[in-house]
């Protein structure tokens, strides 16, 4: 273990802004991209259900 | 017909992946979950503290996962293209407008990792360095197929253009992997080479490659995710696309 506790811990050695830095990015990112898919697909849906009464009023 | 090339060309078109796309998401999603899970823990809890960088080396478990993907994913993205503009396959294309995104997200995560980790250990966050440059060219490569893709009205011709532009820019991913020895920069070598014995600690290389599997799950998951979104916003006008189940 390399912590003795988790100020310690949050502090990285003196180097806090840059490890945290580095993986909240990430972790921003990696969260960030989903909703914005689960938002595309719900549009695309959307879309798609405008699509099918179009077809079914035209048939 | 039996032949047994007929199950791959089946998948080949989106009515038939579609479903299977969907099927294939939440598994790679778990992986990615487990493997981040355990690969973090290594990262903060079993790695041990850098003798000569302190605590400040644990950006490597971003850092070199994001870049490696951001590499990888540039060159699966050309296949992908590079298959669309040969066989002209509704698939192929529809693949490589999927990965751009994420390959860009993990570009500009490589980026700016490494502004952070070079800060603390030489000094600066940007050099024009070789490899440093080479990397940030990959993201500008990324956002021009993206942006090429969206300037282009007509669907198969967006397709045909970026994949010229997807597959010259595939040139860059070997400079970028050469740089640190083609030229003398200030980014280390490489950490990890199939023909000498890796420069670091056990620990270390575990939580990298544990990392770098995380990082591959998330974006099959992810890719798969949009691929599927692309189909519905391609073929909305199909009967396969009219005839799902799925509503909002």
């Amino acid at each position: 273990m390399n912590w003795g506790s988790s100020a310690e811990f949050l502090a990285m050695g003196g180097y806090a802004f840059y490890v945290w830095g580095s993986y909240l990015a990430a972790l921003a990112c990696m969260t960030l991209e989903p909703l914005l898919l689960a938002l595309r697909r719900k549009r695309a849906l959307e879309r798609l259900q405008a699509e099918r009464t179009r077809h079914e009023t035209a048939a | 017909m039996s032949n047994g090339l007929i199950n791959w060309f089946r998948y080949g078109s989106p009515q038939s992946f579609y479903p299977l796309a969907g099927r294939m998401v939440p598994w790679f999603a778990a992986l990615a979950a487990l493997s981040g899970a355990a690969g973090l823990w290594i990262a903060f809890f079993v790695a041990p503290t850098d003798a000569q960088q302190g605590e400040a080396y644990r950006i490597i478990f971003v850092h070199v996962p994001a870049s490696w993907l951001s590499m990888f994913l540039y060159v699966i993205m050309a296949g992908w293209a590079g298959l669309g503009l040969a066989l002209n396959t509704r698939l192929s294309a529809m693949m490589a407008h999927a990965i751009a995104p994420t390959g860009a997200m993990f570009a500009f995560l490589s980026l700016w990792s490494g502004a952070l980790w070079g800060r603390p250990t030489w000094g600066t966050y940007w050099v024009w360095d070789a490899r440093l440059t080479s990397e940030l060219v990959l993201f500008f490569l990324y956002l021009g197929y993206m942006a090429l893709n969206a300037a282009i009205d007509d669907p198969r011709r967006a397709d045909r253009a970026s994949a010229v532009l997807a597959l010259v820019g595939v040139v860059n991913v070997p400079i970028i992997y050469f740089s640190v020895k083609w030229w003398n920069t200030l980014h280390q070598g490489a950490s990890v080479s199939l023909t000498r014995a890796p420069s670091m600690a056990t620990t270390m290389l575990t939580g990298m490659l544990v990392m770098a599997i995380a990082f591959w799950m998330y974006s099959i998951a992810v890719a798969l995710a949009r691929v599927r979104s692309i189909m519905l916003e391609r073929e909305a006008h199909t009967d396969w696309a009219r005839e799902l189940k799925e509503t909002a």
